[in-house]
């Protein structure tokens, strides 16, 4: 399909700016920053308007078909919620108009932190970072600044082998030495290599409950207590999250700081990449870390607190990405209590009715009762038909690829998540189709050695697009 | 309502094939004690009516008011085709394009916005978008950093001050060194950056138009950054500046993209953009789309260069980014489409418009403009007594700008105005008439 670039042709409106209502005055600005040439396409509104329809089509959302995308819990997105946020009572507060004016939306922001501590047993949460990994790095912030005043040189982070990439990153970004603990034949964190790795430099671990193979760590109270005899900080990634709420709270399992991610438990769309949102929990001992502001309530009225002792600062500008906090709150209104913890049920029921009826076609390395995803391996594939052929050959059927090759410490890893909102009709779909790749691995490989066939393009070539990137367009 | 579709009687039959008897069997490798016995203490579940009113009702509580409110979020008229693009499923209910045969859409349009930010940069290669301007200008800084592998990132107080406190945060949490310079009228105090550059200077960060809204000359900051070999990082709070301004003389370009197409929302989402020169981009943070061919040499869009990024390169990785905001960068995509090269009349508009509040001001007793650089479509006045100004201004449902004490404490009794297209002549006399009164 042609760029919009291409589509362009010179004198071509797709707007009609209003007049100048104030006489025009001309050298305004120094004539050396100006720009010479803007080189923008010019087509019309119905131009833009089927170039952008014509791409969504050659899209694949949630509202398209089940999209299994191992811990990215891609669960229904609510229509209520898109139209909320888009009140103009919403869309039309600007960040720094006086408080007096944003009540509702500070209101809004408090009575969402208020739910979130609820459900995790947090103290207190900021609602400003971005997105999940944004949320991490300001939970490792926080846990470096605790140390700091404690006057502790602490530069080592535990992570398990199983982590998200993020949280190594993460815990890089701020200086601290990374070490990885094994992961142990039930892949839950070998505790003897935790003990190993304990000592006076460990300023954490990171782990990621349930873990990335769907797992919940039955030493979990076990694990926060080695970390809280070496007064060390326990750190969730709450990425996961779906499979607890309202069962379970994360503070209760000893973890001290936990990000969630909106975007994936509390239903606010991906939007193919984000806007998402990460909002981070702390334990009581911790809230003065946190970064400003807060909302607080005093008389019925809500007001931005910038005077935080030990705050870490600020991790973006304004308070965070609001309009995807509408939406998180909007979902928790509409669940209330009951239905958040039949969220958490209905993902686990429904990641482990599929497991079972899968395990008995592929190989399932960690064959215990999983929350809200699995990750089965390509061992005993058939003519070394390989993990990425299985998921694009998924594509021909009309299904979103499971995640694949992650976690790491499964071979050919596919990664299946298919969150409480999808049907038994659609876990048996799914299933069928997954049993019929089987069988087509056997019978006939070039099925899914040439998928997938019936999508806009056929296999990309990434080798090609990395080894001469070519990153805009550019006329010939 | 839960969205939940699995009936009573299905969800019999499924427990009955994983083997268990009760959902809650499924929960049994948690400890015991850590099951909640009594419900979550959160609102109890409400329909599709009751949630819109009770929603309703909080939104009603924010007033809008006619204002002049600027300072990193503008207010711009939003085409309307912006929104029934973002608004299509296939768009917005779709996750990071994993999977490039069934998400062309997406990569073909994050390609498109790539193209637009170097257009409007100048710059090699831009990435699929960052958080927000902020958080694009803090790891632009860290770059500079990786880069030159010195550690003084210098940054003037002309730039936005929550964009500064982003980048201290940043900083702090590397060791790197953070140094604030200080301003005269409006723009960089040369002198003062001449004495704080040195040979440890990784990047000097210049936001343009500034947060006074100010025009900085980068060409005399470029040439003191390039006898240091440090970086020069330029930041666009505004973009619709870009449609007069070009940025000059930088190695990055970062900004907030706010302006294209995306509503104030109290600050967020919007995205950030970073574009750089061609030797960095294997530096850079964030997801890039690239141009491929497929198995039938057809042309198509993947996300490339991934070994710069977290899920490959874990600890190494140049950044921790990986959901940004690219939604929003879809939003700009759409936006620039419509407005094309009249980008360029748009920011014109903003310019004369303010310049014509500017001029009115001033000639008003008891308000002076404090800075005389040159300024796009925001401008500081100093007033006799901006509480009593605010005051008044309320009783007639106006917020005539930003008070800057808050955030300088040299210029209490200033304000930041900030005039767009979405200002009529009208809406200005009237701003000008409520000032003059006594």
């Amino acid at each position: 399909m042609k760029l919009i670039f291409e589509k362009s042709s010179a004198g071509r409106k797709a707007i009609e700016l209003p007049d100048l209502d104030v006489p025009e005055k001309s050298d305004l600005m120094p004539k050396s920053m100006l720009r010479a040439k803007l080189n923008l396409p010019e087509v019309s509104e119905l131009d833009v308007v089927r170039h952008y329809t014509s791409l969504s089509k050659r899209n694949f959302g949630v509202d398209n078909g089940f999209y299994p995308l191992g811990s990215c819990t891609m669960k229904y997105n609510p229509k209520i919620n898109e139209d909320i946020s888009r009140l103009q009572g919403f869309t039309a507060v600007h960040p720094l108009a006086p408080e007096a004016l944003s009540q509702g939306a500070l209101q809004l922001m408090y009575e969402l932190e208020k739910d979130l501590c609820e459900i995790t047993g947090m103290q207190r949460f900021t609602l400003q970072p971005a997105a999940g990994s944004h949320g991490e790095l300001t939970g490792v912030m926080i846990i470096k600044k605790y140390f700091e005043i404690k006057g502790e040189k602490r530069n080592k982070i535990l992570i398990p082998d199983s982590a998200h990439g993020t949280n190594p990153a993460s815990a890089a970004l701020c200086g601290f030495e990374v070490e990885t603990i094994s992961s142990n034949s039930e892949g839950c964190v070998d505790l003897e290599d935790l003990r190993q790795h304990i000592n006076k430099d460990v300023a954490a671990l990171m782990l990621t409950n349930p873990n990335t193979l769907g797992l919940h760590d039955k030493n979990i109270l076990e694990i926060a207590k080695i970390l809280h005899d070496n007064c060390s900080l326990f750190y969730c990634d709450g990425a996961n999250a779906n499979a607890l709420l309202g069962i379970a709270k994360i503070a209760d399992m000893g973890f001290d700081i936990v990000q969630l991610n909106l975007h994936k438990t509390f239903s606010t769309p991906h939007g193919c990449g984000g806007p998402g949102s990460g909002p981070v929990g702390v334990v009581k001992s911790l809230v003065d870390f946190l970064p400003v502001p807060l909302v607080e309530q005093q008389n019925e009225k809500y007001s931005l607190n910038y005077n935080l002792k030990n705050s870490i600062g600020q991790v973006r500008a304004f308070y965070g990405n609001f309009g995807v906090l509408v939406k998180a709150y909007t979902y928790i209104k509409s669940l209330g209590a009951e239905g958040l913890r039949q969220v958490a049920e209905n993902a686990v029921l429904n990641a482990n009715y599929l497991m079972s009826k899968l395990k008995k076609y592929y190989d399932l390395p960690y064959d215990a009762i999983c929350k809200h995803e699995f990750v089965l391996s390509d061992k005993g594939m058939p003519n070394h038909i390989t993990t990425a052929d299985i998921a694009k050959r998924l594509l021909d059927y009309g299904f979103h690829a499971p995640t694949i090759y992650f976690p790491l410490i499964v071979h050919g890893s596919i990664m299946i998540e298919p969150t409480e909102t999808e049907s038994k009709q659609t876990l048996d779909e799914f299933a069928d189709v997954m049993i019929k790749i089987k069988q087509e691995a056997e019978q006939n490989p070039e099925l899914l050695r040439n998928a997938p066939s019936t999508t806009p393009v056929k296999r990309l070539d990434a080798v090609t697009a990395a080894r001469n990137p070519i990153l805009k367009w550019e006329e010939k | 309502m839960d969205y939940i579709s699995n009936t009573e009687s299905e969800k019999k039959e499924m427990l009955k094939e994983i083997g268990v008897n009760s959902a809650l069997e499924l929960f049994n490798d948690i400890d015991k004690k850590l099951i909640l016995k009594e419900p979550l203490k959160v609102s109890k579940k409400l329909s599709e009516l009751e949630v819109r009113k009770k929603l309703e009702a909080i939104a009603q509580k924010n007033k809008l008011v006619k204002n002049f409110l600027g300072a990193g979020c503008y207010s711009h008229y939003i085409p309307s085709v912006v929104n029934h693009i973002i608004s299509r499923s296939e768009f917005y209910t779709a996750y990071t394009p994993y999977q490039p045969e069934i998400s062309q859409g997406s990569l073909q349009s994050i390609f498109e916005f790539q193209t637009y930010i170097c257009r409007l940069t100048g710059m090699d290669a831009a990435n699929a978008s960052m958080y927000d301007g902020s958080t694009a200008l803090a790891e632009a800084a860290f770059m500079a950093h990786n880069i030159t592998n010195k550690n003084k990132i210098i940054i003037p107080k002309t730039v936005h001050p929550e964009y500064r406190k982003v980048v201290q945060t940043y900083c702090s949490m590397h060791s790197i060194d953070y140094v604030e310079i200080n301003y005269k009228n409006g723009i960089i105090d040369i002198e003062n950056l001449k004495n704080e550059i040195d040979g440890n200077t990784a990047a000097v960060i210049v936001q343009n138009p500034n947060f006074f809204g100010c025009i900085e000359n980068t060409a005399e900051i470029e040439k003191l950054a390039k006898q240091n070999n440090a970086l020069l990082i330029s930041c666009v709070a505004e973009a619709i500046s870009l449609g007069l301004l070009e940025p000059k003389n930088a190695d990055i370009v970062v900004g907030d993209g706010q302006s294209f197409g995306i509503p104030l929302s109290f600050g967020g989402p919007a995205f950030g953009f970073m574009a750089v020169k061609q030797e960095h981009v294997r530096k850079m943070p964030g997801r890039l789309v690239g141009q491929t061919i497929d198995a039938e040499n057809k042309k198509g869009f993947i996300l490339t260069l991934q070994a710069r990024e977290q899920h490959i390169r874990r600890e190494k990785a140049t950044s921790n980014i990986c959901t940004n905001s690219a939604l929003m960068a879809l939003a700009a995509t759409v936006y620039l489409s419509m407005l094309g090269n009249q980008l360029k009349d748009l920011a014109n508009l903003n310019l004369q418009k303010a310049h014509y509040a500017y001029e009115k001001i001033r000639q008003l007793n008891n308000f002076e403009p404090a800075f005389s650089s040159p300024f796009f479509n925001e401008f500081v006045i100093k007033c006799n007594d901006i509480n009593n100004l605010f005051l008044k201004m309320k009783e007639n449902d106006i917020v005539p700008g930003l008070d800057l004490g808050k955030y300088y404490p040299e210029l209490k009794n200033h304000m930041l105005i900030c005039v767009t297209e979405m200002h009529s002549k009208e809406d200005i006399d009237n701003l000008i008439k409520i000032m003059e009164e006594k």
